[in-house]
């Protein structure tokens, strides 16, 4: 029998997971992080209901080196299916035990006790609490093994109550956010970087930087250029009029052209990432294809573009070490890499996680880390640095572009019977920690002789660039063939979902283009090519909500498109269907969707997932193109760099389906691609013509409208 | 020297008078609920109300506050319209990472006193001086009707 999370191998004992503290509360750790997601309220849900207690009773020590369990990162979608299944088996263990030794000290059966808000009750109201019990040491409990196999737990009747999330007021009214830490005898810091993260200088005006009002020092180490002063408006000034006083060099980049002409065109390192000879099951007359048909889709590189910018706060420590405040998606790799660009012990480096702005990937939240632990150890100040807008928009790593080509062909009966599908990206993941070598930006500018890692990508069945590039769907013969392209013109990193937003946009835009060209139904041909009964069943559910078989003819500019997606073929299963009109541009009027996520443990945080998603999707997909230049990264300011107004917010119609008997499965990430070909294909359907190149700006749909009347290759 | 209201305080700075009404708040009033987003009034993320007009506070210089009411999250609790906002997001759990609520939350609570009958409409075009990343934006306008109708109510209480 295997652990319910890998978690408790790396913690196995009950103290590595809580205390209890000595005014009564419970000090509860975990390594999966607040990133604007909710999750802490879903955790706190998970340990109340395990342990019988209030949601008031917590403390949360999550993201600390020093106290909390190492998890890895917050990210993939795995913080329910890890941290959560983890804390869910720790708190039902530690309740069994405290249960056995409350029955024993109230002199009745377990059977007897019912538990509330952390006191065992027996039947003739005799009393006792978690704390009692601990302090008493009327059980060895600190040494509890979590990571028991095969653990008898026992269940105490208790009163369950709904979670909301409790950071909220602090973040609404004061001071909630890692950017409003402040530390003894504080310098603020600004970096100086040019309009492209690989931008240098030959040399720095460093007289001229000094004169700036607002700068009180600047401390340089080879391309690592630092403006410190007291005064943070002053100094946000001086560093943007600091900016113009360099001549920035910038590196060699490709000419911007569409992603499905530039990408193809770049130097690759192609292979058959997968081969399946399957055969069609479902078809009566396998053979030659009746249709055939060979698409190319495609996305371009897009910014994380937090509201806040990125911050961090560091201060040199008594053992020569450096402690830090990061909002990094993964304190314990950062440790590791700071330690190792500053030639500490990872001992003498302490990472503690602060809220910060949202985060939906690998943004400039290291590197902003390494900025500050620098300072701070280098020149012994404590220090805060924050990035600009303009850094945020230029330096920060963005999501990788993508280019996908598929041919597939249909048999005389409409099956699919073969898929070849070829996927042109980088590597999505250049996280700390992954692959050799130092992955933070100050540094490569501090140490010029540390190398940049050597790129590469997550493979299958996960994925990077060819996550979700495997169809869900019964397609006969497969073949993914992965040209994976090493340089890029702007800096990659993991962006929500990775490959499955473009890979998904690809196959569901395909979808539709088969069923057309054999005259079925897209609802009715995804049917026919799924299986899997939680599946099928979205679909048809989403097909239910929106009236789908009223949707009319195509071209009326109004259009209805439908598509589905299982998040990393593992994960979350979403059927979505959006409603467009489409006039000078794309409006989105309504989106559907129905997501099976397995059990569902915080009903509210799931949908404000599904919500946020489906409309940071939407601004992706319709708005959203990081733009360069040979003088570096243009988008770099709201101005230039759109996403989603108010005013463009359609109305949404979410229906989750809550299975109890299955294991909670991860969906921060399952709208993603779905929500992509919905777009896609209700564009296609409002137009009578396909746009298959994202994002869908009119003058892609005016691109699309003109190459419609040429013959496409079948 | 330049003197202000600051929510129920009166302040007055004797620092540079060009400097922004931003760090002026986060800095000298100790105000961390006004956020800097990007520092050129695009994003909405440091509105305030000053006499209660919504001004971005990042590209507002502080001698612009000479004499006027500035008003900012920190002091919704206190304010009648704003107790009522504020109550209508934590209810509505309006927020993911809420790094774009303060601003909003201000922005709101102003145009529900000057127009408590505002249309959808005026209240989505009130909201668009404001971008959220997250994807907010669906539970962001419940809350904004929820708190519509619970202003409503409380004025026609005999």
């Amino acid at each position: 029998m295997s652990l319910p999370s890998p978690s408790l191998s790396t913690a196995p004992l009950a103290k590595d997971w809580l205390r209890f503290s000595p005014e009564g509360l419970f000090e509860l750790r975990s390594g999966k992080v607040e990133l604007g997601q909710g999750i802490s309220a879903a955790l706190t849900q998970i340990a109340c209901n395990a342990l019988g207690i209030k949601a008031t009773q917590i403390i949360w020590l999550a993201g600390d080196t020093r106290y909390s369990p190492d998890e890895g990162f917050t990210a993939g979608s795995q913080s329910i299916e890890v941290g959560g299944q983890a804390w869910q088996r720790v708190g039902d263990i530690v309740r069994s035990h405290f249960a056995l030794a409350a029955a024993e000290q109230l002199s009745c059966e377990v059977s007897d006790l019912t538990l509330r808000d952390g006191a065992f009750q027996g039947p003739s109201g005799q009393q006792t609490t978690y704390h009692q019990l601990a302090q008493e040491n009327k059980l060895a409990w600190e040494d509890i093994r979590v990571d028991a196999e095969d653990p008898t737990l026992l269940t105490i009747p208790t009163e369950l109550e709904t979670v909301t999330r409790s950071d909220l007021w602090r973040k609404f009214t004061s001071d909630g956010f890692i950017h409003d830490r402040r530390l003894p005898d504080m310098w603020h810091a600004r970096i100086l970087r040019g309009p492209h993260p690989f931008s240098s200088a030959t040399e720095w005006p460093v007289e001229q930087l000094k004169k700036l009002k607002g700068v009180e020092k600047v401390l340089i180490q080879n391309s690592f250029v630092a403006l410190v002063g007291r005064d943070e408006g002053a100094l946000i000034k001086a560093h943007a009029q600091a900016r113009q006083l360099v001549s920035w060099i910038v590196p060699n980049i490709p000419a911007q052209q569409a992603a499905h002409i530039l990408l193809p065109s770049m130097e690759s390192k192609s292979s058959i990432a997968l081969h399946e000879t399957g055969q069609s099951t479902q078809s009566k007359s396998p053979g030659n294809d009746k249709h055939r048909l060979r698409r190319q889709y495609s996305r371009p590189y897009i910014a994380h573009a937090s509201i806040g910018p990125s911050c961090a706060l560091a201060c040199p420590t008594e053992d020569g070490g450096v402690q830090v405040w990061s909002h990094s998606q993964g304190v314990f790799t950062l440790r590791d890499q700071v330690a190792r660009a500053l030639k500490l012990s990872k001992q003498q480096v302490q990472v503690v996680h602060e809220p910060g702005a949202g985060c939906y990937g690998h943004n400039g939240a290291d590197d902003v880390a390494f900025d500050a632990a620098f300072i701070a150890h280098t020149w012994g100040l404590n220090v805060r640095v924050q990035w600009s807008r303009e850094d945020e928009l230029t330096v920060s790593p963005m999501g990788s572009a993508s280019s996908v080509d598929i041919q597939a062909g249909l048999s005389a009966e409409g099956f699919i019977q073969n898929w070849h599908v070829q996927v042109w990206s980088h590597a999505h993941v250049n996280r700390p920690g992954w692959g050799n070598g130092l992955q933070l930006l100050g540094a490569w500018q501090a140490f010029p002789d540390e190398q940049i890692p050597e790129p590469k990508d997550m493979p299958l069945p996960a994925g990077g660039g060819l996550r979700n590039a495997v169809p869900a769907y019964e397609v006969g013969e497969l073949t993914v063939e992965h040209h994976f392209l090493e340089k890029s013109p702007v800096r990659v990193s993991a962006l929500r979902s990775l490959g499955a937003h473009a890979n998904t946009f690809a196959i569901e835009c395909l979808m539709d283009e088969l069923s057309e060209v054999s005259g079925q139904d897209p609802v009715a041909f995804r049917l026919k090519h799924l299986t899997d009964p939680r599946a099928r069943h979205v679909v048809q559910k989403v097909a239910e909500m929106s009236n789908w078989h009223a949707r009319g003819h195509a071209g009326s500019g109004i259009g209805y498109g439908m598509a589905y997606g299982r998040y990393k073929n593992k994960a979350g299963y979403c059927a979505l269907v959006a409603k467009v009109e489409v006039s000078e541009r794309v409006k989105v009027l309504q989106v559907w969707s129905c997501v099976d996520a397995g059990k569902v443990v915080h009903l509210d945080g799931l949908r404000n997932q599904i919500e946020g998603g489906i409309l940071q999707v939407i601004s992706w997909s319709l708005h959203e193109s990081v733009l360069w230049t040979e003088q570096g990264i243009s988008s770099n300011e709201w101005e230039n760099y759109p996403i989603l107004s108010f005013l463009d917010v359609p109305e949404l119609d979410i229906h989750i389906v809550d299975e109890p008997n299955n294991p909670s499965l991860g969906s921060g990430e399952v709208v993603t691609g779905p929500c992509a070909g919905a777009l896609g294909n209700a564009v296609a359907h409002a137009l009578g013509v396909r746009a298959r190149h994202l994002p869908l700006t009119p003058e892609n749909l005016i691109l699309a409208m003109d190459q419609s009347h040429e013959p496409v290759t079948s | 020297m330049i003197k202000l209201q600051h929510n129920r305080d009166q302040v007055s700075s004797t620092q540079d008078p060009q400097g922004d009404l931003l760090h002026f708040l986060r800095e000298q009033c100790s105000d961390a609920s006004v956020r800097f987003g990007c520092g050129s009034g695009h994003c909405g993320a440091c509105t305030v109300l000053i006499d209660g007009q919504a001004q971005n506070s990042c590209t507002t210089p502080v001698w612009a506050g000479e004499g006027k009411h500035i008003q900012t999250a920190k002091g919704l609790p206190e304010d009648e319209v704003g107790r009522i906002v504020l109550a209508a997001f934590v209810e509505e759990q309006a927020a993911q990472c809420a790094y774009c609520i303060s601003g909003i939350l201000v922005r709101i609570t102003g145009l529900l006193k000057n127009q408590p009958n505002a249309s959808v409409a005026e209240i989505k075009d009130s909201l668009s001086r404001h971008l959220c990343r997250c994807g907010a934006h669906a539970r962001i306008m419940r809350a904004v009707l929820l708190a519509q109708k619970n202003i409503q109510h409380v004025t026609t209480l005999p």
